[in-house]
């Protein structure tokens, strides 16, 4: 009877306390704030790094060239452009439950850099396209479902403009974000279920690599460099609209006071 | 390094404009990522000293 009550406690009580203290823009203003200058630094250094490797050290490929250099900055972009998904369908359901304003902001910025990172994947894949398969553009399975998750990412930014001020404009987008998750698995196994132009995986962390390793060490540096990108440009997206939703309250005050 | 010259770099055996459009448009859309969140503060920042400068002003 004691652990049936110390649970519930837990689920209805302390869990959700936690959360909203967690949640509070307040709290992660400030803690990200002491954060954002060492990963600004160190996301840019990784990149410039990657970019560098990839670019002048790397080996060109026997069949493809040098284009083959582009796969260092199209592969890890397709990557985030669905792993940023994944995070902002996370914040989606945070939101969803628990109410967690923090979550909407953190939805909002994710859709935004989303559009960047997979108008990216798709850019950076036109262009390789070209020298490689002799075309910018296929109606492939992939490319076909990468293409929606741009709409999607456009869809979420577009939804919340229509409804901008309108009470459930958070809910509205959580729930479109949710929907659009199904998307994500079609993405992945598109290149397994159809018979397509594009290549399968080959970059995994599970898996042994598939390519000599002198190109597998620039990509997976690439790969991480894009991953702390994201979280960096997402973070300083957050702090401003943070700002600008809470400014009418005293931390706000006392912060724009202290500069 | 895998190129002998400058021009070889920038030429990649004639797929140079493919990687180089790749790459600077890479370069062009992650900077735009940070400097829109860190022009917004910037113009936020400056329109409140503004308003707080203005408010002191009306007081005296």
């Amino acid at each position: 009877m004691l652990l049936v009550n110390s649970v519930k406690q837990f689920v209805t009580r302390r869990l959700p306390d936690a959360l909203h203290r967690l949640g509070s823009p307040r709290l992660f203003f400030e803690t990200s704030g002491r954060w954002l200058p060492w990963l600004l630094a160190l996301s840019v250094g990784l990149l410039l790094l990657g970019a560098i490797w990839a670019l002048l050290f790397a080996p060109a490929d026997y069949q493809q060239g040098h284009s083959v250099r582009i796969m260092y900055i199209h592969v890890p972009a397709a990557i985030l452009a669905q792993s940023g998904y994944l995070m902002m369908a996370v914040a989606a359901t945070v939101f969803l439950v628990w109410r967690i304003k923090l979550a909407d902001i953190a939805m909002q910025s994710a859709a935004a850099l989303g559009i960047s990172i997979t108008f990216l994947a798709l850019v950076t894949g036109a262009i390789w396209g070209k020298p490689t398969w002799g075309t910018w553009w296929v109606w492939d399975a992939r490319l076909t479902s990468t293409l929606v998750l741009f709409f999607l990412y456009i869809g979420m930014i577009a939804l919340r403009a229509a409804m901008a001020h309108r009470a459930g404009v958070g809910r509205a987008c959580a729930v479109l974000a949710l929907v659009g998750l199904v998307n994500l698995p079609i993405i992945k196994y598109s290149v397994d279920w159809w018979y397509t132009l594009h290549q399968p995986a080959s970059f995994s962390l599970s898996r042994a690599p598939t390519m000599p390793l002198e190109m597998w060490l620039p990509l997976l540096v690439m790969v991480l460099a894009y991953y702390l990108f994201f979280f960096t440009a997402w973070i300083m997206r957050i702090r401003q609209l943070i700002l600008v939703r809470e400014k009418d309250t005293d931390w706000v005050r006392q912060w724009l006071a202290s500069l | 390094m895998k190129f002998d010259s400058l021009v070889a770099f920038v030429q990649m055996d004639g797929q140079g404009l493919y990687v180089w459009a790749a790459y600077g448009i890479t370069c062009l859309l992650l900077a735009m990522n940070l400097w829109i969140p860190a022009i917004r503060q910037l113009r936020f920042i400056r329109r409140h000293k503004r308003d707080a400068q203005s408010a002191q002003d009306r007081q005296e």
